[in-house]
C-alpha cells in the first residue's frame, strides 16, 4: 500500500500543513478561550463594581 | 489558585513546544522509508495518544463523579472531553494528510485503524448534544458521566479490537515486534508526546478558569437580580 518516498519539494507541503493545522487548533482555541476570559472578567469587574446596575 | 498556575504552565507548555519542534527538524534523521513526509508522525501520534487518554482519564473522572457526587469531576470531565475531540479533529486532518502523502488516498475505508479512530471521536461527538439535551443539572451531569464511563470503556476495548485485527496498512507505533524507533527518533517522538500531554493540561486549566469565572459570574447575577432595587428617583 506504501508508495515510495515524496522527495522533499513534494513531501515539504503536506509536512508544513500537518503543523498548520496542529498551530491552526492551538491558535484558535486560545484565543476563543482569551476572548471570552476577557469578557468575563470585564463583566465580573463592572458587577462588583456597580452591583445595582440592571441586567442588559 | 488555577489562574497563578496557568502562567507557569503555559511559559512551560510554549517551551516544550518550542523545543519538540527543534528536535523534529533539526535533530530527529529522515526515515530510510517514508522521508521527510514521516516528520508528521510527531505530531500526529502524539495528539492521537493524549486523545485517546484524555477520553479514558474522563471516565475516570466520571466514576469520581458518580461515586462522590462532587460536580467537579463531571465539570473536569466534561473539559477533558472537549479538549480531546479538539485534538481528535487534529488527529484526523494530520492522518488524512500523511495517508495522501503516503499512500496516496485521503481516506481509507479498510484501514481499521483510521475507521476506529473515527468511530471513537463521533461518539464523543454525540456527548455534548446528550449533555445539552438534559434541563435538570443534576441529571445532565450524572447522564454525562453515565455516558463518559462507557465510552472511556469503550477505548481500550477498541484499541485491542485494532491489534487483533489481521490486515492492516497503518504503521504499528507502540508494539512488540514492530514500529522500534531508533534512539533519536525515539526520543523526539517522547518529547513531542510530553509537549502535547503538557499543552493539554494547560489547555484544561485555561477552560476551567473561564468556567470558574462564568459560574461566579452567574452566581453574582443571581444574587444582584434576588436583592431588592433601590428605588428609581424621578
Amino acid at each position: 500500500m506504501s508508495s515510495p518516498a515524496l522527495p522533499l519539494h513534494e513531501a515539504g507541503p503536506y509536512v508544513a500543513a500537518a503543523y498548520v493545522v496542529f498551530a491552526a487548533l492551538v491558535v484558535a482555541y486560545v484565543a476563543i478561550m482569551a476572548t471570552r476570559l476577557t469578557r468575563m472578567e470585564r463583566s465580573l469587574e463592572d458587577l462588583e463594581d456597580d452591583p445595582a446596575e440592571p441586567q442588559r | 489558585m488555577r489562574t497563578r498556575r496557568l502562567l507557569p504552565l503555559s511559559l512551560a507548555s510554549a517551551a516544550l513546544v518550542a523545543v519538540a519542534l527543534a528536535l523534529v527538524f533539526f535533530y530527529a534523521p529522515l526515515d530510510a522509508d517514508q522521508g521527510f513526509v514521516q516528520k508528521i508522525f510527531y505530531i500526529h501520534v502524539p495528539m492521537a495518544i493524549v486523545a485517546l487518554c484524555g477520553f479514558m482519564l474522563a471516565g475516570g473522572m466520571a466514576i469520581a463523579h458518580l461515586r462522590t457526587g462532587d460536580r467537579r469531576w463531571d465539570l473536569r470531565a466534561y473539559v477533558v472531553i472537549h479538549l480531546s475531540i479538539i485534538l481528535g479533529i487534529g488527529v484526523l486532518l494530520t492522518g488524512s494528510i500523511w495517508a495522501r502523502a503516503s499512500w496516496g488516498h485521503w481516506w481509507v475505508w479498510n484501514e481499521p485503524t483510521l475507521v476506529s479512530f473515527l468511530v471513537v471521536f463521533l461518539l464523543y461527538c454525540t456527548y455534548q448534544p446528550l449533555r445539552f439535551a438534559i434541563e435538570d443539572p443534576e441529571r445532565q451531569a450524572r447522564s454525562a458521566s453515565v455516558f463518559a464511563i462507557v465510552a472511556g470503556a469503550f477505548v481500550p476495548l477498541n484499541f485491542v479490537a485494532i491489534r487483533l485485527a489481521q490486515a492492516y496498512t497503518h504503521p504499528r507505533v507502540l508494539g512488540a515486534t514492530g514500529g522500534s524507533l531508533p534512539g533519536s527518533m525515539r526520543l523526539t517522538f517522547l518529547v513531542c508526546l510530553g509537549a502535547v500531554a503538557l499543552l493539554f493540561v494547560t489547555l484544561c486549566n485555561l477552560e476551567l478558569t473561564a468556567k470558574r469565572v462564568s459560574f461566579r459570574l452567574r452566581r453574582l447575577r443571581r444574587a444582584r437580580d434576588a436583592s431588592p432595587q433601590p428605588p428609581v428617583l424621578r
